[in-house]
C-alpha cells in the first residue's frame, strides 16, 4: 500500500495519535503525567459533568439494588390482576409504585435502579475483553516488531492485517454472527460488544510500545543498564496505561449502546430476572404504542451514562494531548 | 479547489430536497381520493415463492389465496368445507373415491378454460414429483396429506395416500385414495391444492426445479407467473422495494374484486408496521401485536379478530428426565401451571384456556376430559409422592419470535417458570434462537426436559392436531405409547364422519390422562384494517378474501 | 501508476482467498443449518436430514468449499436458500437501496453538520456552540433504533409529514432500471417516482445521520478552531480583509481536510447502522438482509454478499489511494 491516508487508515491514525502521547511525555515516573492531566480536569466544566454523572451511575450500580422497595423478579402487578399487558393495560405511577408496572407486573422503578448495576457490569466486562484480547495481539505485534528481523516483521504485519480488516468490518455484523455463534446469553453479549472493540485496542497496544521503545528516557534507561523487565514495568506499562484508561472509558459508553442494539435484535441477555437497560429497551418495543414510558425510561438512562463516559473520555484524551489544548 | 462550494451546492440540494418533500406531500394528499381503490397490506415477511404447491410459508399462501382457487374452500369466517371450484363431492361406498361436479364457465388467467383436465393435469403434476420437487421443504404440504409420490426416491417416505386421478366429462372429476383418509375432503382446502393453469404450469416449466446442493434453481413459474383462477391477478413482485402487486381479474366468474390494485407490503418489525398503518403508509396488517389491538380499536381502526384456531402447549419430553416418565410427575406439572392468570395477562382479548390439544371449534373436541386446575399444594404432593421433590428441570424457551399463538415467548415462560419454581421445581432456563436453534433443540434428542411449542390448524380436521403431535413416537415427546398410537390409527382410517367424531372425542380423553404435556391456551390472532377499510372477514385459518375488501366513503 | 494499480489488484484475489476460506469455515460452525429456518415448526428430524442431503451439506467441508469455488471462478454465488433467486440477483436488488440511504445520511450529515461546527466554532462559548457540542454528543449516545422510532412517531404518525417504512409508494409503479431508485426516477423521466424514493430517504437518513452528523460537528468545530489560531489568519484578519472572505478563502478551505478524510471513514462505518435502520424503516437494503441471512443460516447470501462487499471496499480504498497521488504530487506511489 502506499503511504496515504485512505479512509480506513485514517482510523487507523486517530487510534494511533493516541498511542503516541504515551511517549510524549518525556518524565522520570509514570505519575507527573497523571497529576498533570488530572489538574486539567479539574478545570474541565465537561469533565466535572461527566464525572458526576458516572460517579452518581455508579453509586447506585452499587448500592442501589440493596435500597430498592420490590425484588426484580416479583410480577405483583400480573399477582394482583392490575397488569394486563396482553391488553394494554400497564398502569403507570402511583404511590407505591413510582414508575408503575413493566409488562410483566414488575415494579420498574426497582428495575431501573437495579438495571444500572447489570449494565455497568455489561459495559466494564465486554470493555475488559476487548482489552485483554487487543491488549494480547498488540504486545504479541509490538513485541515482534520490537524485536525486528524477518520474522518478527512478518508477525507484526499478518497481525496488524487482520486487525485492520476488523477495524473495517461493520462491527454489528461481527457482533450478530458472534451471538449466533455462541447462543444468546449474557456472556455471549460481553463477549461480542467485546470483539468489536479488540481492533482499537490492539493498534492502541501496539503503536504506544513501539512509540515508547523508540522514546529517549527508553533508550537513556536502556544506556544505563537498567534491566529490560524493570524499564517495562516502571516506564512501559505506566505510560500506556494513560491513553488505554481514556480508550476505555470512551469505549464504555459504545459497549452500553451496542448491548443495546444486540438486544434490539433479539440477541441480547435473554434472561431477565437480573434487568439491564438495553433489554429492558428492547422488550419495551411491543409496548411503545400503549406505554412508551417503558422504553424511555431505559433509553434515557442509557443515554445519560452514555454521555457521562463520553464527556469524560474526551476530556481526558483533551487532556492528555497538547495539541488538543487551548 | 473552492471550498465554499460545495457547501453553497450542498445547502441548495437540501433546500430543493425538502422543497421536493413539500410538493410531493401535497401530491399524497391529493392523491388519496383516486387511490381508493388500491389496498397496500403490510405483511411481516417476503413470500417465499408464488406457487402454492411449493410453498408452506404463510406470507406465499396469504398471496395464493387470491391468485388461485382450490375445489373446495373453506366458509368465509369459519373452517366447514365448503364448494369452491368444485360445486358438490361424494365419496363412494368404500370412501376411497370421491367424485367432485366442478363449476362450468371457469377461465384461467391466461384465458384457458378449467374443466376436469385441469385438475387431473394438477394432481398428476404433483404426484408425479420428481427429484428436488421431492424434497420435504418444496412440497411440504402434498407430503404432509399424501405422504409420498407415485415414485418415492426417499425410502423413509410413505405410500402416497393419492392414487389416481380420472376426468369422467369436462365437469366431473374422480380421485381416487388408496386408503379412507380422515384428511379427505377437508386438506384439499389448502392452498397448496390450488388448481394451476395445465398450460402456463407447462410453458414455464413448474416442475422443472433444477440445479444442485446449494444452488437450486426455481422453474420461472413459481417466481414470476402464478396462473390461477382466482379474483386476482399477479401484476408484479418488485423485491427492491419489497412490495408484491396484485391487480382485478376483470374476467372472474363470480362477484369481482371491488379492489383495482391489492399491494402486499414487507414490513417486517411489528412496531414499524403499526406505525406505516398510522401514517397511512398501509391501509391494513397481519399480525398485530396483542397489546396493540385495544389501542387501534379507539382509535377507529377496524381490528378483526380470528377465532382462536391454534394451540399451545407445554410439551414435557420423557426421555429427557427419566422422573418424566412417571405420570404423577407430568399431572404434578399440570397442577403448578396457573394458566388462567398467564391467559389474563399476556394474551389478547378472547384467549382461553386450553383444556384440549386442540381448540373446541374442531369437532371431536372433549369437554369431558381430565382437568389440571392451578393446585401448587396438590402438584407439592405429587412430586412428593413420585419421589421427585428436588426435581431439576431444563426448560426450554424461544427468544425472538412471534407466533399467532404464542405473542411474547419470554414473558409467558417467566410466566410459567415462576408457577414451577413455586412447587419446589428446580427450573433451569435454555433461551435459544428460534431459527434454527430452539427448533432443532425441542424435536430432536433428548437434551430438553419441557419447552413449549404450538400449532395453527391447517384445516378444521382433529387429526390435524392432536394426530400431527401424537400419531406416532416423536422426539419432541419422548414417549411411545402404542395403544395410542393404535387409537390415532383407527380413528385416521374410519371413513364415517360421526363415528369418526366420537374416536376423537376418546383420544382427546386418553390423551389428557395420559399427559403427554399441558396444553395452555387458544390465542385470538388479530389482524388490522384502515379506519375506512370493510368487507374483509377474519378466517381462523387465516385465509382472509380480499376480494370483498372496499373503502367506504 | 499503471503497474500500482495492477498490482495492487493482483493483490485482491490472496485477500479475497483467504477471506472465503475464513468465512466458510466460521459460517459453518454456526450451529443449525438453513433446514431448520426452512421448515419452522413442521420440521421432523428425517424431513431436515433430507433438506441437508439436497443441500449438500452433509458432504465433508472441503467437498463443500470446492463445489462453493468452482462456482465461484465462474462468477456464480449459487442460490439463496431462503429466497430461492441467485445472490447475484439478490446483491444486485438490495444494494442500491443501502448506497442510496448511505448517501442520503451522509449529505444529511454534511450538509447541517458543517455549518453547525463552523458555527460553534466562531461562536465560541456562546449557547450556539454549547447546543451544538451537546446536541452532537447526545446524537452519540441514543441508540439508532431508539431515535428511529421517535423520528417516525413524530414526523409520520403525528404530522403525517413524512413516509414511515419503504423505499417508495409502491401505488406509483415506477419503472426500475438500476434499482436506485431516485437515478432510475430521473433517467425514466419519472419525477414524481424520483420525488417519492427521495421523500422515502429523509427519515431513515436522519436516523442513520444522527453518528456521523456528531462526529462531523465536533471535528469541524475543532478543526476551525485550530485554524483560527494560525498566524495567516490574524494575518489575513490584520490585513483588513471582511469576515466573510477570511472565511471562505482561509478558514473554511484549511479545516475542511481533516473533515473531508472523517467523512470516508464514516461513510464506511454505516453500514453497522445500515442494519437497525432498515430493519426499522422496512427499508430494503443489504443490512437488514444479512442480520436476517445470519438468523436463516441462508450459506450462499452470507458467502456472497460479504465477499462482494470485501471486494467493493478493496476496490474503493484503490480508487481513494489513486486520486490521492493524482491529486496531491507529492504522495508518491510505490
Amino acid at each position: 500500500m502506499s503511504g496515504v491516508a485512505t479512509p480506513g487508515r485514517k482510523k487507523a491514525e486517530k487510534i494511533d495519535r493516541l498511542a503516541e502521547l504515551s511517549a510524549a511525555h518525556d518524565d522520570e515516573r509514570g505519575v507527573s503525567l497523571w497529576q498533570e492531566a488530572f489538574r486539567r480536569l479539574r478545570r474541565n466544566p465537561a469533565a466535572i459533568t461527566g464525572a458526576a454523572i458516572l460517579m452518581l451511575f455508579v453509586l447506585v450500580a452499587v448500592f442501589g439494588p440493596f435500597l430498592v422497595p420490590y425484588a426484580t423478579t416479583d410480577t405483583i402487578g400480573v399477582r394482583e390482576g392490575l397488569v394486563k399487558s396482553g391488553q394494554g393495560i400497564i398502569p403507570g405511577s402511583s404511590a407505591d409504585h413510582w414508575l408503575g408496572f413493566d409488562h410483566q407486573g414488575r415494579d420498574e422503578f426497582s428495575r431501573l435502579v437495579v438495571g444500572a448495576r447489570q449494565t455497568l457490569l455489561v459495559g466494564v466486562v465486554s470493555t475488559l475483553v476487548g482489552l485483554a484480547v487487543g491488549a494480547l495481539i498488540g504486545g504479541i505485534a509490538g513485541a515482534a516488531a520490537g524485536i525486528g528481523g524477518r520474522w518478527g516483521r512478518w508477525i507484526d504485519t499478518t497481525l496488524m492485517r487482520i486487525v485492520d480488516m476488523l477495524l473495517a468490518l461493520p462491527s454489528l455484523l461481527l457482533a450478530v454472527s458472534i451471538a449466533a455463534l455462541l447462543g444468546a446469553s449474557l456472556v455471549t453479549v460481553m463477549i461480542a460488544v467485546g470483539m468489536i472493540s479488540v481492533p482499537v485496542f490492539a493498534r492502541l497496544l501496539r503503536g504506544s510500545m513501539i512509540a515508547q521503545a523508540g522514546s529517549d528516557y527508553v533508550l537513556a534507561a536502556t544506556a544505563l543498564g537498567v534491566r529490560k523487565s524493570k524499564i517495562a514495568l516502571t516506564h512501559i506499562v505506566p505510560n500506556s496505561l494513560a491513553p488505554v484508561i481514556v480508550q476505555a472509558t470512551l469505549t464504555l459508553a459504545t459497549a452500553i449502546i451496542e448491548a443495546a442494539a444486540l438486544s434490539f435484535l433479539g440477541l441480547g441477555n435473554p434472561d431477565s430476572a437480573v434487568p439491564e437497560w438495553g433489554v429492558m429497551l428492547a422488550d419495551a418495543q411491543p409496548y411503545l404504542g400503549t406505554r412508551p414510558a417503558l422504553a424511555i425510561y431505559p433509553a434515557v438512562a442509557i443515554i445519560i451514562t452514555a454521555l457521562g463516559f463520553t464527556l469524560l473520555g474526551e476530556a481526558m484524551r483533551e487532556a492528555l494531548d497538547p495539541k488538543l489544548r487551548k | 479547489m473552492r471550498a465554499a462550494r460545495p457547501k453553497a451546492a450542498l445547502a441548495a440540494v437540501a433546500v430543493a430536497a425538502l422543497a421536493v418533500a413539500g410538493c410531493a406531500e401535497s401530491d399524497r394528499g391529493d392523491s388519496s381520493g383516486s387511490t381508493k381503490d388500491t389496498l397496500i397490506f403490510g405483511v411481516a415477511g417476503d413470500p417465499k415463492v408464488l406457487d402454492p404447491g411449493l410453498a408452506s410459508d404463510g406470507e406465499s399462501l396469504r398471496v395464493a389465496r387470491q391468485v388461485f382457487e382450490t375445489l373446495v374452500r373453506p366458509e368465509e369466517g369459519g373452517t366447514k368445507v365448503t364448494p369452491g371450484l368444485a360445486e358438490s363431492w361424494t365419496p363412494d361406498a368404500a370412501g376411497t373415491t370421491w367424485t367432485f361436479k366442478l363449476r362450468s364457465g371457469v377461465k384461467f388467467h391466461d384465458g384457458t378454460d378449467f374443466n376436469a383436465e385441469a385438475v387431473c393435469a394438477n394432481f398428476n403434476r404433483w404426484y408425479n414429483a420428481k427429484g428436488l420437487m421431492q424434497s420435504p421443504d418444496v412440497t411440504a404440504y402434498w407430503q404432509d396429506v399424501m405422504g409420498g409420490f407415485a415414485a418415492n426416491e426417499n425410502k423413509e417416505l410413505p405410500p402416497s395416500l393419492f392414487k389416481s386421478c380420472t376426468a369422467k366429462d369436462a365437469t366431473t372429476v374422480d380421485l381416487s385414495f388408496t386408503r379412507v383418509s380422515s384428511k379427505i375432503p377437508a386438506a384439499l382446502m389448502l392452498p397448496s391444492f390450488s388448481i394451476h393453469s395445465p398450460k402456463a404450469l407447462e410453458q414455464y416449466q413448474a416442475s422443472n426445479i433444477t440445479g444442485s446442493a446449494d444452488d437450486i434453481k426455481y422453474p420461472s413459474y413459481a417466481m414470476e407467473h402464478p396462473t390461477g383462477t382466482g379474483p386476482f391477478k399477479f401484476k408484479s413482485w418488485d423485491v427492491a422495494n419489497k412490495t408484491l402487486t396484485l391487480e382485478r381479474n376483470e374476467d372472474y366468474y363470480g362477484n369481482k374484486a371491488k379492489l383495482k390494485t391489492l399491494i402486499f407490503k414487507t414490513i417486517s418489525d411489528e412496531n414499524a408496521r403499526k406505525q406505516a398503518l398510522r401514517s397511512g403508509d398501509i391501509q391494513g396488517y397481519d399480525l398485530v401485536g396483542p397489546a396493540d389491538v385495544e389501542p387501534l380499536k379507539k382509535d377507529g381502526f377496524n381490528v378483526l379478530t380470528r377465532p382462536a384456531f391454534n394451540i399451545l402447549y407445554l410439551a414435557i419430553n420423557q426421555k429427557g428426565n427419566p422422573k418424566l416418565a412417571d405420570v404423577r410427575v407430568r399431572q404434578a406439572i399440570a397442577h403448578a401451571l396457573n394458566r388462567q392468570a398467564l391467559v389474563d395477562s399476556k394474551l389478547p382479548p378472547g384467549a382461553k384456556v386450553a383444556e384440549n390439544f386442540m381448540p373446541d371449534t374442531v369437532e371431536g373436541w372433549n369437554g369431558d376430559v381430565t382437568k389440571y386446575d392451578y393446585n401448587p399444594e396438590k402438584a407439592k404432593q405429587l412430586l412428593a409422592a413420585a419421589g421427585a421433590s428436588n426435581l431439576t428441570l431444563r426448560f426450554h424457551y424461544p427468544t425472538e419470535v412471534t407466533r399467532p399463538y404464542m405473542p411474547n415467548p419470554k414473558d409467558i415462560f417467566e410466566l410459567l417458570s415462576a408457577d414451577l419454581k413455586a412447587v419446589g421445581i428446580n427450573v433451569q432456563a435454555i433461551p435459544l434462537k428460534w431459527s434454527p436453534d430452539y427448533l432443532n433443540a425441542t424435536t430432536s434428542g433428548t437434551k430438553h426436559d419441557l419447552h413449549f411449542l404450538g400449532w395453527t390448524g391447517d384445516y378444521g380436521d382433529a387429526y390435524n392436531f392432536i394426530g400431527t403431535f401424537f400419531d406416532r413416537p416423536k422426539d419432541e415427546w419422548g414417549f411411545t405409547n402404542k395403544a395410542l398410537f393404535d387409537q390415532f390409527k383407527d380413528a385416521d382410517t374410519t371413513a364415517d364422519a360421526a363415528a369418526r367424531t366420537e374416536k376423537y372425542k376418546a383420544l382427546n380423553k386418553a390423551v389428557m390422562d395420559f399427559l403427554p404435556g399441558v396444553p395452555v391456551s387458544h390465542s385470538p390472532p388479530a389482524i388490522v384494517f384502515g379506519k375506512d377499510v370493510t368487507g374483509v372477514k377474519a378466517s381462523p385459518l387465516t385465509d382472509e378474501r380480499f376480494a370483498t375488501a372496499e373503502f367506504k366513503s | 501508476m499503471f503497474r500500482f494499480i495492477v498490482r495492487r489488484l493482483l493483490q485482491v484475489i490472496p485477500t479475497l482467498f483467504g477471506l472465503s476460506i475464513l468465512l466458510f469455515i466460521w459460517l459453518h460452525r454456526l450451529p443449525g443449518g438453513p433446514e431448520t429456518a426452512i421448515l419452522g415448526e413442521r420440521g421432523t428430524p428425517e424431513m431436515r436430514a433430507a433438506i441437508r442431503r439436497n443441500l449438500g451439506l452433509d458432504e465433508p467441508i472441503l467437498v463443500q468449499y470446492g463445489r462453493f469455488m468452482k462456482r465461484l471462478i465462474q462468477f456464480d454465488l449459487g442460490t439463496s436458500t431462503s429466497t430461492k433467486r441467485e445472490v447475484t440477483t439478490e446483491f444486485l436488488q438490495r444494494f442500491p437501496g443501502t448506497v442510496e440511504l448511505t448517501v442520503m445520511a451522509m449529505l444529511i450529515a454534511i450538509g447541517l453538520g458543517i455549518p453547525l461546527g463552523y458555527l460553534a466554532a466562531r461562536r465560541r462559548g456562546t449557547i450556539v456552540d454549547h447546543a451544538s457540542v451537546a446536541g452532537s454528543l447526545i446524537g452519540i449516545c441514543i441508540p439508532v433504533f431508539f431515535l428511529a422510532y421517535v423520528l417516525k412517531a413524530v414526523f409520520a404518525e403525528n404530522l403525517g409529514w413524512l413516509p414511515s417504512a419503504g423505499r417508495q409508494d409502491p401505488t406509483i409503479g415506477a419503472t426500475r432500471i438500476t434499482n436506485f431508485f431516485v437515478l432510475d426516477g430521473l433517467m425514466t423521466r419519472e419525477w414524481d417516482a424520483a420525488a417519492d424514493a427521495l421523500i422515502h430517504l429523509i427519515l431513515p437518513g436522519l436516523a442513520l445521520a444522527s453518528i456521523p452528523l456528531a462526529v462531523i460537528v465536533r471535528i469541524t468545530r475543532a478543526s476551525v478552531l485550530e485554524v483560527l489560531g494560525e498566524d495567516f489568519v490574524r494575518t489575513a484578519e490584520a490585513k483588513g480583509l471582511t469576515e466573510s472572505v477570511v472565511r471562505r478563502r482561509h478558514v473554511l478551505r484549511n479545516a475542511m481536510l481533516p473533515v473531508a478524510t472523517s467523512i470516508g471513514l464514516l461513510t464506511g462505518q454505516l453500514l453497522s447502522g445500515a442494519v437497525l435502520t432498515e430493519t426499522v424503516f422496512a427499508f430494503s437494503g443489504i443490512g437488514a438482509f444479512l442480520a436476517d441471512a445470519i438468523s436463516q443460516r441462508d450459506y450462499p447470501v452470507l458467502q456472497g454478499f460479504i465477499l462482494i462487499i470485501a471486494l467493493v471496499y478493496v476496490l474503493v480504498n484503490l480508487v481513494v489511494d489513486v486520486s490521492y497521488t493524482l491529486i496531491d504530487p507529492r504522495v508518491r506511489v510505490r
